[in-house]
């Protein structure tokens, strides 16, 4: 019993992760409709600015300050450059311009600072510790405490503030938003830019636990199916989402692994995600209920 | 005319192309581009002409691969084209069942079940060792390629074979589009709801274009591991190569088979033609730039494409040879 409890710990700790690059998706999803598949090369374009530019000899603030500058100013020029020529595109297009958008991304981002793997290291000690029968490392409680502080952030931010109303008016209905006077264009910006941030803390603690290097970007194919199980466009979707995923995988690699040659983690969750798509196509807490084809 | 020129075209690529070309040329462009085609047409089945969006083209190019391999290997005295045919039958097969999610989903929700197919599809040809025969390395040697006796092991007998399949499967493509069961497809596409009260069969016709798709891809996988690879391993069939294979329709141009050969072409040669200008320029060779560089720029393409001439560079093609008919006013307009 205790080693499920193990088990199920260690896939929940993993699924706080996937979590983090989830919501940098929904954000984009819940105000623009689109799938960014760019996200995962955001979280290694961060990753790898901070990396370097501590490297560099930056302290530790200053280094955060310039990349969420960069990661800011990127989530802008995105939403000018590809976006906005594409608005009222199907959004296949938009998510094909995405797809190329993580190849300009990904290119760059490695053009720029190499292609070698940088360890990170964050000062946070990644140290078992008991918890009763159980064991957490340190670090996987200090990304669940961010995790869960950034969902309680958004969910103020989209709750309270006018800029926050705006984003869900937009989300709701883009032509009465536009009626109403509000600016499309700086709705997406922000939320970019906030899928930047997103991305920036995601990129810091998965480089931190695997080192900055190019498969982070492959994180956001983890993300997908953590996606369809919370719904695209519910915050609290993509946190329950990525705890379930995670535990999934990992009790499939240690319960159904051993009789199949392992390596289930690579594909169980696509296949989880597809059985749920078929029974529940919003996914759990998604918000629109899909059109029967 | 145009019948006539492409007659001409095949007559040249089949006939003069094999004498005259040399091993780069068969083993570094012409093969891969003519499997590259082949599985864009087959996506482009799919996706341009169905509307439905894939990104597990590589998995259904693995399945044709390792099907045809096994189908030679453990069926005596079956002939080579049959097990090609085999190999397109079996992708088509579990075309069908990772398609059957889309009777019920729409859009990027089909990715999820694409890229389920892609990752499934890898692991269980790496995972399962009857598939590479239980070969050690998991790397499988391809086998002699041989039709009626006649051998087309060397380079421009596997580029002749590549060119007699693609050209066949191109025509049959060309026709299907053209037939009722293409106009359902664009039916479906463009509005399903419209296509479903004009008595479209939605159902039938989208699984229709997940069974034909995954046969195209399968018998491009089929020569992409035998006649250019020359091996069989899933690790030639990755997510990137599915990724590529999109790129191709989106350049080349979506609902056109002629795009799926303008942007395979491009694929292919864009890489070679960058380290060329690298080494020329720069006087570097460092492949990994080139890579990036490569990387970014089909990036930047795909988004330019699709801002600028979503209909691709075939689009670019007949507006150019229309301009052309225009200055010189002999050469007759292509239809459109």
């Amino acid at each position: 019993m205790s080693f499920f409890v193990d088990v199920l710990v260690g896939g929940l700790l993993s699924g706080v992760m996937y979590s983090l690059v989830a919501l940098g998706f929904v954000l984009i999803y819940k105000t623009s409709g689109v799938l960014n598949f760019a996200q995962g090369a955001m979280v290694l374009f961060a990753a790898l600015t901070f990396v370097s530019l501590t490297e560099h000899k930056l302290p530790f603030a200053v280094s955060l300050l310039v990349t969420l500058a960069i990661m800011v100013a990127l989530g802008w020029l995105i939403e000018r450059f590809v976006l906005k020529p594409l608005v009222n595109q199907s959004s296949i297009t938009l998510f094909m311009a995405t797809l190329g958008l993580s190849y300009v991304i990904e290119g760059a981002a490695q053009l720029l600072w190499g292609t070698e793997v940088h360890g990170l290291d964050l000062g946070i000690p990644d140290t078992p510790m008991q918890f009763g029968s159980v064991a957490i490392s340190e670090f996987d409680l200090v990304a669940a405490l961010i995790a869960a502080t950034m969902v309680a952030a958004l969910t103020l931010f989209f709750r309270t503030t006018r800029t926050g109303l705006a984003f869900r008016a937009v989300a709701d209905d883009q032509l009465a938003a536009i009626a109403v006077g509000l600016r499309l264009s700086h709705v997406w910006a922000i939320a970019w830019a906030l899928a930047g941030v997103v991305a920036l803390v995601a990129g810091l603690l998965w480089g931190a636990r695997l080192g900055v290097q190019f498969s982070l970007s492959t994180v956001v194919l983890k993300a997908l199916p953590v996606l369809v199980l919370g719904g695209f466009d519910s915050i609290a979707g993509a946190i329950v989402g990525g705890l379930l995923i995670g535990a999934i995988e990992k009790s499939a690699e240690v319960y159904i692994g051993p009789f199949v040659g392992g390596g289930t983690e690579g594909w169980i969750a696509y296949v989880v995600a597809l059985g749920f798509l078929l029974v529940r196509p919003a996914g759990l807490f998604g918000q629109r209920e899909l059109v029967r084809a | 005319m145009r019948f006539w020129l492409v007659a001409a075209l095949l007559a040249v690529a089949l006939l003069v192309v094999p004498r005259v070309g040399n091993t780069y040329l068969f083993d570094a462009i012409l093969t891969p581009f003519l499997a590259l085609s082949l599985a864009g047409v087959g996506l482009n089945l799919l996706t341009g002409y169905a509307g439905q969006i894939s990104v597990g083209s590589a998995a259904f190019m693995a399945i044709g691969a390792f099907a045809a391999y096994n189908f030679n290997l453990r069926v005596p005295h079956l002939p080579l084209l049959a097990s090609f045919a085999l190999a397109g039958l079996t992708a088509a097969a579990v075309g069908i069942v990772f398609g059957l999610p889309s009777l019920r989903l729409k859009g990027f929700y089909l990715l999820v079940s694409t890229l389920a197919a892609q990752y499934f599809v890898q692991w269980a040809l790496t995972n399962f060792h009857w598939f590479a025969n239980d070969d050690p390395s998991g790397v499988i040697t391809a086998p002699q390629l041989a039709v009626a006796g006649i051998d087309f092991s060397s380079s421009a007998g596997r580029y002749v074979l590549s060119l007699a399949v693609v050209a066949t499967l191109t025509f049959v493509a060309l026709r299907l589009v053209h037939s009722q069961t293409g106009r359902n497809w664009m039916a479906v596409r463009d509005k399903d709801l419209a296509a479903a009260v004009i008595g479209v069969p939605i159902f039938r016709s989208k699984l229709l274009a997940f069974a034909i798709s995954s046969f195209y891809c399968g018998v491009a996988g089929v020569l992409w591991a035998f006649a250019y690879l020359r091996t069989v391993e899933s690790d030639g069939f990755t997510l990137d190569l599915s990724f590529r294979i999109l790129f191709i329709i989106i350049i080349g141009g979506l609902a056109s088979v002629r795009g799926a050969f303008f942007g395979a072409a491009f694929i292919v040669v864009l890489p070679l033609l960058l380290s060329r200008i690298g080494a020329s320029f720069f006087g570097t060779t460092d492949s990994g730039i080139a890579e990036l560089v490569e990387m970014i720029l089909i990036g930047v393409l795909i988004i330019a494409f699709l801002i600028a001439e979503p209909a691709g560079l075939v689009s670019l093609w007949d507006r150019g040879r229309r301009r052309l008919a225009r200055l010189l006013s002999f050469v007759p307009a292509p239809q459109s």
